[in-house]
């Protein structure tokens, strides 16, 4: 099983174990690792899963398409790492992946 | 009352005349079956005739989801209520804009709602909520409404304009003057009240923005307007600052306000409920938003599709209106477990449609919450039993979910 190194916005990280297939946004809650609220249930349509993907691992978690583009675009906190992890389809290539939480979620 | 001025039967009225729009659903606390038998037999549901003229109504949770996040389909202009805009005050606000004008105007002012801001908010939001609860009479009947939620949305409202603290009840009278008009929402606002209220309204705000302009450092909203590049001008097109402004106001004031005494009617009505909190206050977040969800303070959201398309087997057309029930889908049990039920320790509460989803999603959430969340904190902290009285006086709107009155007596820990 993959592993992805969550790190908190207060620094304290998590290396968890995630199934490849599933979202990002799913395998974070269900380690239990706090920061990710996804209350639309990952339809890109709340931007409440926002992350931050290492740079090193952009170019395999992949862009976001216009839609993730345009609720990203309302978070204040926005950066160039910047994903929605409903969106991020986890894979094996994944495997060893940082990910950084933001401050909030709104 | 006559015959003809009843409500129909939900339950044997033929589907094409069943009329969610009717504002005394809301004002009765009747929708409740309307809504069930659409969700079940005609989810995407077309109004040939209503006295906002026709409109597709979309009553199930995913289908709502869907509509919500498809701007370009579903368009927000003109308007994101059901009536059309009279032509007397033509009004402009981003709620009602489309990308990309819509997220250059709410990026100027998302700042001054984002948590971080918030937690600097709280103290202050506390020692007002404080003020107001030990101001109460206890052992006696007053009006929650007036005295807890009218009273903490106004002077929450007065701190994010950083508007004079004296005439803060203005406020509140212009939000309902905005949100009440018979042909937008079917309220009973007088016209010529509504305008005069959104003229004086204006002129008060425009002097404000005067007398701010050019100090520095301020992180109220009329501040944060004049700062970012992008609305540094707004009070030259005095249309779409009034627009701007009433959307604040209305998106600020109504919403919690209906929620904060919501929860109370919620808590009297499921006192299962009630006991769970008193036994474990640390079930307030959770149970904020289970509130947030079965008030739904804003019954529905409009869109106007921009071209014709097929949505769930049904050809909608080119400017037709089509209105999300936020109500509905909130109560959409296929969606929602038990979602009739009132249940402050659900394990997902913040699955609802509430907020709205897409571009357009409430950006006070955080703020609304935590407003609810400290309400609630400091009541637990204080009484035993906020206790209803009689039933409320409800908002006759088909777009507010709100009590004109709440009577309440409480009881000492």
């Amino acid at each position: 099983m993959p592993t992805i190194t969550v790190i908190e916005f207060n620094g304290q990280d998590h290396t968890i174990e995630v199934q490849s297939g599933r979202t990002l946004m799913e395998n974070v809650l269900e380690s239990g690792v706090p920061g990710i609220d996804a209350d639309c249930g990952g339809a890109c349509a709340c931007g409440t899963c926002h992350c931050f993907v290492a740079e090193d691992w952009q170019a395999i978690a992949g862009e976001a398409d216009p839609m993730e583009e345009s609720m990203l675009g309302m978070r204040p906190d926005r950066t160039e790492t910047s994903r929605l992890s409903c969106q991020i389809q986890v894979s094996d290539a994944m495997d060893g992946m940082v990910v950084r939480l933001p401050e909030y979620q709104m | 009352m006559n015959i003809a001025q009843q409500l129909p039967d939900a339950l044997t009225t033929p589907l094409d005349k069943i009329d969610v729009s009717d504002a005394r659903l809301y004002e009765q606390d009747a929708w409740r079956p309307y809504f069930e038998r659409l969700r079940k037999e005609d989810p995407v549901h077309y109004q040939a005739d209503s006295q906002f003229g026709p409109f597709w109504s979309v009553t199930r949770f995913e289908d709502i989801v869907a509509v919500d996040s498809n701007h370009e389909v579903f368009s927000s202009e003109p308007t994101i209520v059901i009536g059309d805009l009279t032509d007397d005050l033509p009004v402009e606000m981003f709620i009602a804009m489309d990308p990309p004008k819509h997220d250059v105007q709410r990026r100027a002012v998302q700042p001054v709602v984002a948590p971080r801001n918030l937690a600097d908010m709280e103290k202050l939001i506390r020692s007002r909520v404080i003020d107001i609860l030990d101001n109460l009479p206890v052992g006696e009947t007053f009006d929650w409404a007036e005295r807890v939620s009218i009273n903490l949305t106004t002077q929450m409202l007065a701190t994010l304009f950083d508007f004079p603290f004296e005439q803060r009840h203005k406020l509140t009278y212009w939000s309902d003057m905005a949100a009440d008009s018979p042909e937008i929402s079917g309220g009973q606002a007088d016209p010529e009240e509504r305008m005069n209220a959104l003229h004086d309204c204006l002129q008060t705000f425009t002097q404000l923005w005067h007398e701010r302009a050019g100090k520095e450092g301020g992180f109220d909203l009329i501040s944060l307007l004049q700062r970012d590049p992008n609305t540094a001008d707004l009070v030259e097109r005095p249309m779409e600052f009034l627009g701007n402004i009433i959307l604040l106001i209305v998106g600020g004031n109504d919403t919690t306000r209906n929620s904060a005494s919501g929860g109370v009617l919620a808590l009297n009505q499921n006192p299962a409920e009630y006991e769970k909190l008193r036994a474990n206050p640390a079930l307030i977040p959770g149970m904020v938003s289970e509130i947030i969800r079965w008030q739904t303070p804003l019954a529905h959201m409009r869109r106007t599709a921009t071209r014709d398309v097929e949505f769930k087997g049904k050809q909608i057309r080119k400017g037709d209106k089509v209105v999300m029930w936020y109500l509905s889908g909130n109560h959409d049990d296929t969606a929602i477990e038990n979602a009739n039920d009132f249940i402050i320790d659900r394990a997902n509460p913040r699955h609802h449609v509430s907020f709205g989803f897409g571009v357009h999603r409430c950006m006070g959430n955080r703020l609304a919450e935590m407003q609810l969340r400290i309400l609630w904190e400091e009541i637990m902290q204080r009484f035993s039993f906020v206790e209803v009285m009689a039933e409320p006086k409800r908002v006759r709107s088909n777009f507010v979910r709100g009590y004109k009155t709440l009577p309440v007596r409480l009881h000492a820990l």
